[in-house]
């Protein structure tokens, strides 16, 4: 069996940073990241990104050496993509805050509102109402990291843990903050009780919605496996949606908020709900382009995540 | 076959055409846009020397510039526009803050708090600005017309040493002196309760505005001091990977 000899540059600086010798040709990008890894122990294979070319794209941990078109002798480029962190942890905590924080305003802690009013309770049962809907989402969420979401990365950079967290900490507070608020005004006498069922029934839809997309997807992809497939209709009722739809998960989050803001009529439930919105349509959209990259006969009829619109 | 080789052909001269005639047309427009800007800028500079000169006072400056102020510096909006569809090579981001930061003085601060617009810092901020942008106008202006004079660049990459911290101040000046008239009057600020159950305190907004400087005024300045490495010195400068 021929070995092959790999040698490691610098993406940046081209210096020669490592030499392995006696390769097997069957051998792993992955496989080499742990050997490169050996010699640079600050560089854990999380962090490297190994490429053919210095400004190309990285290869994937289960690239094999010898499908790759280099010689015996394989030049590699090494990134160093910073410290990392794994997407379990990001997902924990930064649902996890939500959940604490809106809780504190709920039961009203000292220092947020006036002295008179800690620890008392809101008079308005919406209040009430959207306390268990906010709950519950963040709830879900948290159990569906644990449980069923299956991750075709393992990590991120580290820095976005502060963007995620200040982004999603800092929203939950200042809805919490109003929605909580002693002088909150609930949907109004009129049609207020209708608004806030009609609310709560488009949030609890959208949430089942969601929550069925997320199996249908965990199901597409055996356990471990980073395969990935085009997802179809099931028998459950709320994954229809995916004839018309690429990412109906996102379709439903946005429903759920649109819920949770006619529900609490409150601006910056609206204003989160937006700028959720915007991220996720990018996000759709590109996870949509790449679904056509890479299904010839991925179905025409679906749009990224509003039917026929977006 | 021959003739499908032929149409690619012919596309591609068309694709061409279309090109050459969509840069001509933006460097059509870029330029008579920074010309436009130039005369404008010129305007206002002497417009606010007139008036010194025959006043002996800034009292009274700003209303008299006021609306050609307004005027010019709010369509500078279009810059972004520039960026985003690519006819300037510049960050739609870095363009987008610098823009917005002059339209909120202009129109948030100066123009709707009038008990300020006599402040010394008031003028500090609109010398700083005219010096500024007949500069930077008259270097695009001759960038694009391949006609440009060593000691415009030279203007252009070496007055904001001065200039920028000194606009800073004057505008941090002028927030701050409109602090309390900003308490005082409840201007664009909503209380509790309504019925979109959210506040507003144009007050701390503004006093956050200014916090805001601390971490962004360096960021720009520096981004300068390295474009002005680059132009006036011809350094290579390596940046720092994502």
């Amino acid at each position: 069996m021929k070995h092959y000899e790999v040698e490691i540059l610098d993406a940046k600086t081209k210096d020669k940073l490592c030499f392995l010798d006696k390769v097997e040709p069957n051998a792993t990008i992955g496989e080499i990241k742990s050997m490169f890894h050996k010699s640079h122990p600050q560089w854990y294979p999380a962090r490297q990104s190994i490429r053919l070319d210095p400004k190309g794209k990285s290869l994937k941990d289960e690239d094999v050496l010898q499908h790759l078109p280099v010689g015996t002798t394989a030049t590699f480029y090494f990134r160093d993509l910073g410290a990392q962190i794994s997407w379990v942890t990001v997902f924990l905590t930064e649902y996890t805050g939500p959940l604490v924080i809106y809780l504190m305003f709920y039961f009203r802690v000292p220092f947020i509102y006036a002295p008179k009013y800690d620890f008392t309770t809101s008079k308005h049962w919406v209040v009430h109402l959207a306390c268990m809907c906010h709950s519950f989402h963040y709830v879900k969420r948290l159990l569906e990291t644990l449980f069923v979401h299956r991750f075709s990365h393992g990590t991120m950079p580290l820095r976005n843990i502060f963007k995620n967290c200040t982004y999603y900490w800092g929203f939950a507070a200042w809805m919490a903050y109003y929605i909580n608020h002693p002088l909150y005004t609930p949907p109004s006498k009129l049609y207020g009780e209708q608004q806030i069922r009609l609310a709560l029934i488009l949030f609890l839809f959208c949430q089942i919605g969601n929550f069925s997309i997320h199996i249908a997807l965990r199901n597409l992809r055996p356990p471990g496996s980073k395969t990935r497939k085009i997802p179809y209709p099931t028998k459950n009722p709320f994954t229809w949606i995916f004839l018309l739809v690429s990412c109906p998960n996102y379709t439903y989050e946005l429903g759920s908020w649109l819920g949770f803001t006619l529900m609490t009529q409150c601006l910056p439930v609206a204003f989160f709900t937006l700028v959720g919105f915007i991220q996720m349509t990018v996000w759709a959209k590109g996870k949509h382009r790449s679904y056509l990259k890479e299904f010839r006969d991925y179905p025409p009829l679906r749009s990224p995540i509003l039917p026929f619109i977006l | 076959m021959a003739s499908s080789e032929e149409d690619g052909t012919v596309e591609e001269k068309e694709n061409n055409n279309k090109k050459r005639t969509k840069s001509t047309l933006a460097t059509a427009w870029l330029t008579f846009y920074n010309i436009a800007m130039t005369a404008g800028w010129l305007v206002l500079a002497i417009a606010m020397m007139r008036f010194y000169v025959q006043k002996g006072t800034h009292k009274g400056l700003y209303r008299s510039i006021a609306r050609t102020l307004k005027f010019f510096q709010t369509f500078a909006l279009v810059e972004v526009g520039h960026c985003a569809i690519g006819i300037v090579r510049t960050s739609v981001i870095v363009t987008g803050v610098q823009v917005c930061s002059r339209i909120f003085m202009v129109w948030f601060i100066t123009n709707s708090i009038r008990q300020i617009q006599n402040e010394e810092s008031v003028i500090l901020f609109l010398v700083v600005w005219t010096v500024t942008e007949v500069t930077r106008y008259s270097y695009y202006t001759f960038k694009l017309l391949n006609h440009l004079p060593y000691f415009i660049k030279w203007a252009r990459y070496n007055f904001f040493i001065v200039l920028y911290p000194l606009g800073v101040a004057g505008e941090l000046l002028t927030i701050y002196a409109a602090l309390p008239f900003v308490r005082r009057s409840g201007m664009y600020s909503m209380r509790l309760p309504n019925k979109y159950n959210v506040s507003f305190d144009y007050y701390y907004c503004l006093i956050v505005v200014m916090l805001s400087y601390i971490p962004l005024f360096p960021q720009l300045y520096f981004h300068m001091l390295r474009q002005r490495r680059k132009v006036l010195h011809g350094e290579v400068i390596v940046e720092k990977d994502d």
